[in-house]
C-alpha cells in the first residue's frame, strides 16, 4: 500500500516537473484560432501604378498601417505602431514608398510599398505644438528627388522622399499662428501656407518649394473671427465660417492679395437653421455644409458668389476628389435611404452629370457610412469604372464595385472593450437515423485513417486528409452545447457599440448587433458602450429559455451623462428591450442573487452615490430587502487618491417616488497623502472564481488556511513623481506601496513598500494571492512579486482535541467585523519582459493548478506556472517540500519557449486576456484580444480527465476485436486438441 | 503515554493562559517603538495591542515646541457619529512627533484619551445597538494641520463593541505625519448573527496601535553564489548510493516471477513428455502425485 502511494507520488512529481503543455507542429490550429484585423480606417490611399493597382494602403485609429488586397480584402502587410504613435497622415511618394506622419507630427517614416519594409525614418522637431499636415509634391523635383512637405510643431519641413533627409526647414515664429492648410498650386513650385492668427487674422505665406525661401507674406484681418474647419475649393480659394457660425467667408488669395467675401447662410438656405459646420473635403469648386441634420452642397462661382446645389436631410458622406483626367475631377457621394445606400459619383464641374449611380442593399447592423474613399479603374470596354471603399459606423470596411459589396472586413473587432461568454443551446432530440449512419460511417472512416497514420501506413495524401479533417472537424464548430463545455459563444462589445457573438470553435461571427438604442439620435448623441454583464443564465429552464446579456452604455463622454441599458438575447442577437436611464452609471455591481426567472439582480451606482436596483420588479425588491444590510461596495477616486466604502442607507428621498432607488452612506475612507502616493492600480478577485479548498497542506503535514475573503482589494500606489516613464526619476525618489484592503470595513490587512521601484503595475488577484509586476530602478530590472495571505484565526482548527471537544469554529460564519488575524508571505522575483496584461487560468472547480497568463510586450501570451511564484520557495527545499512541488529558489522567473500559448503567432496590440472555465475540470478557455484575436484551450496540469483529441479509438477497438478473436481461436484450437487427445 | 503528555501540556497552556489575569496588571503604556523594528525581518504575527486606560491625560492644551532634539508633542482629535448623525468630538490622541535628520517625521508614543459617553450619547448608542447600525469614527488625515485633505472615516456595527465594557481597537496606518487609514473595530471576533447585548459599564477600553509601512523583501540575487552554491550543495548532500536492489526492485520482481514461471513450465514440459512416452500404467513415482489430476482427466 505504502509502495503504491509512494509510486503514485513519484509519478505525480515527475509529471509535475514538466507542466508546460507545448504543442506539436501539426496540432496548431486544432484548438486555437487567430484572426487579424486593422481597426477603423482613418485614411486610405490607393496605389495606381502597375501591380500596386490591386492594393490600398490604409491607416487606422488603432495605429495600424496596412496594405490590403483590393480584390479580396486580405492583408498584404501590416504594421501596428505603439499606442502613443498616432498616425496623422499617410501618402504615397515616388510610386513605391508609403509615407506616414505620426506621433503628433514628429516622426516621418517611409515604408516600401510591396512588402512593407521600413525604408527610412526621420524625426522632425519644432518650436511649439501645432497641427500636423503632410503633403507629397508630385510634380516637383528638387535634384531629381521628390519632396515631402511636412508642417509640424510650428515648422515647415521639406523632406527628401528617397532617404528622408531634411532638405530645408522654415519656422513660423508668429506665436498664435494656427496653420490650416498647406497648398501647392498645380504646375508651380510654390507652396502656400495659410492659417489664422489671433483668431481674427488671416495669414498667407508664399514659399518657394525648392529652397524654402519666403517669397511673400500677406495678412488681413476679419473682425468676425473664424470657426473650426476650412474647406479648400481651389488652390487659391478657401471657404471658412465666422465665429458665430452663421456667415460663410470666401477667402481668396490670388497673387498674394487677400480678399474676403461674406455670405450669410440664411441668404443661401432661406431661413436660419442654427449653427453650421463645414465638412472638410477637397473637391474643386464645391464644399458641403452641415446645418443640424441637413447637408447642403454649395458651389463657388467666381468671386465669392455661392450657389446652392442640393439640400438634403438624408445621411450623407462625401469622398475627396479624385482626378480622372486632365483637369477633371470626380467625387463620390453616399446617401442613406432606408435599408439601401445610394452611391453617386459626380464630376466636380457638373452636379447633375452623374458618372455613376448605384443602389446597394446594406445591412442595418452596420449603421451609417462614416467615410468614403474613391478609386477609379479602366473597365474592359476602356471606360472609367469607379469603386469606393466605405467605412461604416460599426468600423467595418467594405469595397463597393459594380453595385455590389465585393468584400467586407469586420474591423470593429480590433477594438474590443468587454468580453463575456454564453452557453450554446442544448442539443434537441430527434436526430434522423440517416444522419447517425452517415456520421458513424464518417467517424469510422476518420478513425481508420488515423489508425493508418499511427501504424505508419498512411500515404502522404492520407496524411493531408487526416490533417485537414482534424482542422475542420465539424464537431468543434457545432451550434450546440457539448459535454466538455468547449463550445461557447464569446460575446464581445466593441468600441463602436456593436455586439458580436463569436463561436469558440472556429472564431466565426454567429451574429452581430449594432445597439440600436445606442444610436437613436434623439435619445443619445454619442453613446459609449461600457460593459457587458450576464443578465440571465437559465439553468432550470435551459431548454426553453435563452440566456441574455446586459449592455451598459453612457450617453456622452462625461461621467454624469445618463446611462443606457440594453438587453440582448445571446442565441439570436435580438435586442429584447432597452432602457434610457434618468441617472448616470458610475459602477455596476452584479449581485449574487437571482429571481425566479433566473435574472441576476444588478445594482447600478450613479455619480451621486445613489444605488438603483435592476430588474425593476417587486420580486427583485423582495430579494434585495432581505440582503439589504449585507451589501457593501467601494469606490476609487484615482485622481484624488481616496478609496471610500459605502453601504445602503434607505430609500431615496427625492420628490419622485422610486422604490428601486436607495441612498448610500460612507462607511470608511482611506486617504493616500497626495504628496507621496498616487493610486496606479487596483485589482480584485474575479466574482465568479471557484476555489476548491480553503486548506493548503504544506510539507510537514501541517495545514495553512487560505484567507479567502471575496472583499479584498489590491491597491498599488507610487510616488507621484515616479508615475511617469521608467527612468524619469532616481531610485531615491521613487517607491511603490502595495496594499491589501478589506472593502467591507476598510481595514488595511497588509501594506508593504518597495523602495526604488515604480510602475506601471500590472496585477492579478486570485484565491488568496496576488501577483504584481513593476520595475525596480535599483537593479534596472522588472520584478514580479507575490503576496499570499493566510488566515491565522483558523490555524488552531487542526487541533484534534478541539474537534473532539466541539470547540472548533469550522462552521461559524465569518464576519468582516471580526479582527482579522492574517499572516502574509511574499517574495519577489526578476522577470525579463515588460507586460501588457496579466491574467490567471480559471477552471470549473478550481482543482487544477493555476497558470499565470502573461501578455508580453511582444504581443504574445506566455503561460507561467504559479508554482514559480510561490513565496515558500527556498534555496534547498527539503525532500518533503520537493514532493509538495516546491521549486528551488531562483532569482529569475524562467521563460520556457514552449510555454508560449500563442506559439508562433502574435496578438498585435494585445489589450486583454480573458479566461473562461470549460466544463471539463482540467481545461480552461483562453481568449486574448487586441487588434488581433486569439483563442485556445489550455490544460495547466494536462488533460488528466479525458482522452486527447488524437486518441485512436479504432486502434483500441481493433485490439479488443483481435483479442476476442484470439480467445475464440485458441479456445477452438484447445477444444480440438483436447478431442484429439481423447481419441488417442 | 502520549495522551497524558498532551493532556499535561494542555493543562499547562491553560494555566499559562489564565495566569496573567490573576497576577499584577501593569498600568504602564507600552510604546510601540516602530523605529527600532527590524528592517526586513519576518513580520510579527499580529502587533501586540497596547492597552491604554481611558483616563484623561493631564495635558489638555496643545503644546508644540520646536526643540533642538526636534521632539514635539502633538494632539489630534477623534470624532464619532451615531448612525448618520453629525460627527462630535469623542477623544484625543496625543503623541510625540519625531523629526529625523533626513527630514522625515514620524509619530511615536501614541496615547489616547477617550471622553466618556454623556447620557444623550448613551441613549444614541443604545438606539444603534437596537437597530444594529453603524458607529462611525473619524480622524484627520494630517495630524499637523487637521483635517488635512479629508477625514479618515471608519465604522463598525455597534453590536461588535460591547463586552464587559465597550472594547475598541484602533490600528492607525501612518505615512510620516499623514494618517492613511484606521482599522477600527472590536479587539476580538464579532461573529455574524450579532446579538443585542448591552454593555455592563459604559466606559471604553481602548487599544491603539500605530503602524508604518514595511519594507518588501528583496528579490534574491544569485550572482556569484550560484556556482558556489551548487558546488557546496554537491559537497554537502551527496546523493546516497543506493544498493542495486533498492534501485531496480520494481524490475527485478516481475523478472523474477517470469523466470520462475518459465522454470516451472520448463520443468513441467519434459516430465509431461516423459509421461506421454511412458504408457499410462500408473508408476508410483513422485511425478505421479503431481500429474494425478491430469492423468485422471485423461482417463475419463
Amino acid at each position: 500500500m505504502a509502495i503504491r502511494s509512494f509510486l503514485f507520488l513519484l509519478l505525480l512529481f515527475f509529471s509535475s516537473l514538466n507542466p508546460i503543455l507545448s504543442l506539436y507542429e501539426d496540432q496548431v490550429g486544432l484548438m486555437d484560432w487567430h484572426q487579424q484585423f486593422i481597426g477603423k480606417v482613418k485614411q486610405a490611399v490607393f496605389h495606381t501604378q502597375k501591380t500596386g493597382r490591386k492594393r490600398v494602403v490604409v491607416s487606422t485609429e488603432e495605429n495600424v498601417i496596412a496594405s490590403l488586397d483590393l480584390r479580396h480584402g486580405e492583408i498584404f502587410w501590416r504594421h501596428v505602431l505603439a499606442t502613443n504613435d498616432v498616425i496623422d497622415g499617410i501618402d504615397i511618394a515616388i510610386g513605391k514608398y508609403v509615407i506616414t506622419l505620426s506621433s503628433g507630427g514628429s516622426i516621418l517614416r517611409a515604408w516600401n510599398l510591396p512588402d512593407g519594409q521600413m525604408v527610412w525614418e526621420s524625426s522632425l522637431q519644432g518650436p511649439k505644438h501645432s497641427k500636423s499636415l503632410l503633403l507629397v509634391l508630385t510634380n516637383l523635383k528638387v535634384d531629381k528627388d521628390n519632396v515631402v512637405i511636412v508642417f509640424t510643431n510650428g515648422r515647415l519641413h521639406a523632406v527628401s522622399s528617397i532617404d528622408g533627409e531634411v532638405l530645408w526647414k522654415k519656422d513660423f515664429e508668429a506665436e498664435s499662428l494656427d496653420v490650416q492648410q498647406v497648398i501647392q498650386p498645380p504646375g508651380s513650385d510654390l507652396v502656400y501656407v495659410v492659417g489664422f492668427a489671433a483668431s481674427s487674422q488671416f495669414e498667407m505665406y508664399q514659399i518657394n518649394a525648392r529652397n524654402g525661401e519666403l517669397l511673400k507674406h500677406e495678412s488681413a484681418a476679419f473682425s468676425g473671427g473664424f470657426l473650426g474647419e476650412v474647406s479648400l475649393v481651389s488652390s487659391e480659394t478657401l471657404v471658412a465660417l465666422d465665429s458665430t457660425g452663421s456667415i460663410l467667408l470666401t477667402i481668396s488669395f490670388h497673387n498674394g492679395k487677400i480678399s474676403f467675401q461674406q455670405t450669410p447662410i440664411s441668404n443661401l438656405v432661406g431661413d436660419s437653421l442654427g449653427p453650421a459646420a463645414i465638412t472638410p473635403s477637397s473637391v474643386t469648386g464645391i464644399f458641403s455644409l452641415k446645418v443640424n441634420a441637413i447637408t447642403i452642397f454649395i458651389r463657388v462661382i467666381g468671386e465669392g458668389k455661392l450657389e446652392v446645389l442640393e439640400k438634403t436631410n438624408l445621411k450623407t458622406a462625401v469622398s475627396d476628389a479624385l482626378s480622372i483626367s486632365e483637369g477633371k475631377q470626380a467625387f463620390a457621394l453616399i446617401q442613406h435611404a432606408g435599408s439601401e445606400i445610394h452611391l453617386t459619383v459626380k464630376p466636380a464641374d457638373d452636379w447633375d452629370g452623374n458618372l455613376l449611380k448605384e443602389s446597394i442593399k446594406m445591412d442595418r447592423q452596420r449603421g451609417l457610412v462614416h467615410k468614403v474613399f474613391i478609386n477609379n479603374y479602366i473597365r474592359t470596354d476602356r471606360s472609367y469604372g469607379f469603386r469606393v471603399l466605405i467605412v461604416m459606423e460599426d468600423h467595418s470596411l467594405l469595397l463597393l464595385q459594380q453595385g455590389e459589396i465585393v468584400w467586407s472586413r469586420e474591423d470593429g473587432l480590433a477594438s474590443i472593450i468587454d468580453v463575456t461568454t454564453s452557453e450554446l443551446p442544448v442539443e434537441k432530440d430527434g436526430v434522423s437515423v440517416a444522419k447517425v449512419e452517415h456520421n458513424l460511417f464518417e467517424w469510422l472512416k476518420g478513425h481508420m485513417l488515423k489508425l493508418k497514420g499511427t501504424l505508419m501506413l498512411a500515404s502522404p495524401e492520407d496524411m493531408a486528409a487526416i490533417q485537414s479533417m482534424r482542422l475542420k472537424s465539424s464537431e468543434k464548430s457545432k451550434m450546440t452545447r457539448d459535454h466538455n463545455g468547449f463550445r461557447k459563444l464569446l460575446i464581445v462589445l466593441t468600441r463602436a457599440g456593436k455586439l458580436f457573438a463569436l463561436h469558440t470553435g472556429d472564431g466565426r461571427i454567429v451574429w452581430s448587433h449594432l445597439l440600436q438604442s445606442l444610436h437613436k439620435p434623439q435619445a443619445c448623441q454619442h453613446l459609449i458602450g461600457l460593459n457587458l454583464y450576464q443578465w440571465q443564465v437559465p439553468h432550470h429552464h435551459a431548454m426553453d429559455e435563452n440566456p441574455s446579456v446586459l449592455v451598459v452604455g453612457r450617453c456622452g463622454p462625461s461621467l454624469d451623462a445618463p446611462g443606457v441599458l440594453s438587453f440582448v438575447d445571446t442565441y439570436t442577437g435580438k435586442e429584447l428591450s432597452s432602457l434610457s436611464l434618468a441617472h448616470s452609471v458610475a459602477q455596476v455591481i452584479p449581485l449574487p442573487y437571482t429571481d425566479s426567472t433566473e435574472q441576476r439582480l444588478h445594482l447600478l451606482i450613479d455619480a451621486d452615490q445613489h444605488a438603483h436596483l435592476y430588474p425593476k420588479t417587486p420580486e427583485a425588491i423582495g430579494i434585495f430587502q432581505r440582503e439589504f444590510s449585507n451589501i457593501y461596495w467601494y469606490s476609487v477616486e484615482d485622481d484624488n487618491g481616496i478609496i471610500k466604502g459605502h453601504a445602503l442607507k434607505s430609500k431615496c428621498t427625492s420628490e419622485v417616488a422610486d422604490e428601486f432607488c436607495f441612498d448610500s452612506r460612507e462607511l470608511w475612507s482611506v486617504v493616500f497623502p497626495s504628496e507621496s502616493e498616487k493610486i496606479i492600480a487596483t485589482v480584485t478577485r474575479k466574482l465568479n472564481e471557484v476555489v476548491h479548498t480553503q486548506a493548503k497542506v504544506i510539507a510537514d503535514q501541517d495545514v495553512m488556511y487560505k484567507y479567502l475573503s471575496r472583499n479584498l482589494l489590491f491597491v498599488a500606489t507610487a510616488a507621484p513623481k515616479a508615475s511617469g516613464e521608467i527612468g524619469s526619476v532616481t531610485p531615491e525618489e521613487s517607491w511603490l506601496v502595495a496594499y491589501l484592503i478589506d472593502t467591507v470595513t476598510g481595514r488595511i490587512l497588509h501594506r508593504v513598500t518597495h523602495h526604488g521601484s515604480q510602475g506601471p503595475v500590472h496585477a492579478v488577484f486570485s484565491e488568496n494571492w496576488v501577483v504584481y509586476h513593476y520595475f525596480n530602478l535599483r537593479v534596472h530590472r522588472y520584478e514580479m512579486s507575490v503576496i499570499e495571505i493566510y488566515d491565522q484565526s483558523r490555524a488552531d482548527d487542526k487541533d484534534v482535541w478541539k474537534l473532539v471537544l466541539g470547540k472548533h469554529n469550522l462552521t461559524s460564519p465569518i464576519s468582516s467585523y471580526s479582527r482579522p488575524e492574517v499572516i502574509t508571505k511574499s517574495q519577489s522575483y526578476f522577470f525579463t519582459h515588460s507586460l501588457k496584461s496579466i491574467a490567471v487560468t480559471s477552471t470549473a472547480k478550481g482543482i487544477t493548478s493555476k497558470q499565470l497568463l502573461i501578455g508580453t510586450i511582444g504581443d504574445q501570451v506566455l503561460a507561467l506556472d504559479k508554482r514559480f511564484l510561490d513565496p515558500r520557495r527556498s534555496v534547498n527545499p527539503t525532500q518533503a517540500e520537493k514532493e509538495e512541488g516546491i521549486i528551488p529558489l531562483t532569482d529569475l522567473l524562467p521563460i520556457i519557449p514552449q510555454s508560449y500559448v500563442t506559439h508562433a503567432l502574435r496578438v498585435e496590440g494585445l489589450q486583454g486576456i480573458v479566461t473562461v472555465p470549460a466544463k471539463l475540470e482540467s481545461t480552461t478557455l483562453v481568449f486574448a484580444h487586441g487588434v488581433d484575436l486569439f483563442f485556445t484551450q489550455l490544460a495547466p496540469s494536462r488533460t488528466y480527465d479525458s482522452l486527447t483529441e488524437d486518441f485512436s479509438y479504432a486502434l483500441l477497438l481493433i485490439t479488443i476485436v483481435a483479442l476476442v478473436a484470439a480467445i475464440f481461436v485458441t479456445w477452438i484450437l484447445s477444444e480440438r486438441k483436447e478431442l484429439q487427445e481423447k481419441w488417442r | 503515554m502520549k495522551t497524558t503528555e498532551v493532556i499535561v501540556a494542555f493543562i499547562l497552556t491553560l494555566s499559562l493562559l489564565s495566569f496573567p489575569s490573576l497576577g499584577f496588571q501593569s498600568d504602564e503604556l507600552l510604546v510601540d517603538d516602530e523605529e527600532f523594528g527590524l528592517e526586513g525581518a519576518p513580520q510579527p504575527r499580529s502587533p501586540e495591542p497596547i492597552p491604554s486606560r481611558s483616563q484623561p491625560v493631564t495635558t489638555p492644551t496643545r503644546k508644540r515646541h520646536s526643540d533642538l532634539d526636534s521632539d514635539s508633542k502633538i494632539q489630534f482629535s477623534l470624532d464619532h457619529a451615531f448612525g448618520d448623525s453629525d460627527f462630535t468630538p469623542a477623544g484625543t490622541f496625543s503623541a510625540r512627533l519625531k523629526t529625523w535628520s533626513h527630514g522625515g517625521q514620524t509619530l511615536t508614543k501614541l496615547r489616547f484619551s477617550r471622553n466618556s459617553f454623556t447620557d444623550e450619547e448613551k441613549e444614541k448608542f443604545k438606539n444603534l445597538l437596537e437597530s444594529d447600525d453603524f458607529y462611525r469614527i473619524r480622524l484627520p488625515s494630517n495630524v499637523l494641520s487637521p483635517p488635512g485633505r479629508d477625514f479618515i472615516i471608519s465604522s463598525v456595527k455597534a453590536r461588535c463593541l460591547p463586552r464587559e465594557g465597550l472594547d475598541e481597537h484602533f490600528v492607525i496606518h501612518m505615512e510620516g505625519i499623514n494618517v492613511l487609514a484606521v482599522n477600527y473595530g472590536s479587539p476580538g471576533s464579532c461573529p455574524y448573527p450579532r446579538n443585542l447585548k448591552l454593555p455592563a459599564k459604559w466606559s471604553f477600553n481602548s487599544h491603539t496601535v500605530l503602524k508604518n509601512s514595511e519594507q518588501a523583501p528583496r528579490a534574491p540575487v544569485f550572482t556569484e553564489e550560484i556556482l558556489g552554491g551548487e558546488n557546496g550543495e554537491g559537497e554537502v548532500v551527496p546523493p546516497p548510493e543506493r544498493s542495486f536492489w533498492a534501485k531496480y526492485w520494481m524490475y527485478l520482481i516481475p523478472l523474477g516471477l517470469i523466470v520462475m514461471n518459465a522454470i516451472t513450465q520448463a520443468m513441467n514440459l519434459p516430465e509431461e513428455q516423459a509421461a506421454g512416452q511412458v504408457p499410462a500404467q500408473g508408476q508410483p513415482s513422485g511425478g505421479a502425485v503431481q500429474r494425478g489430476p491430469s492423468s485422471a482427466v485423461r482417463r475419463r
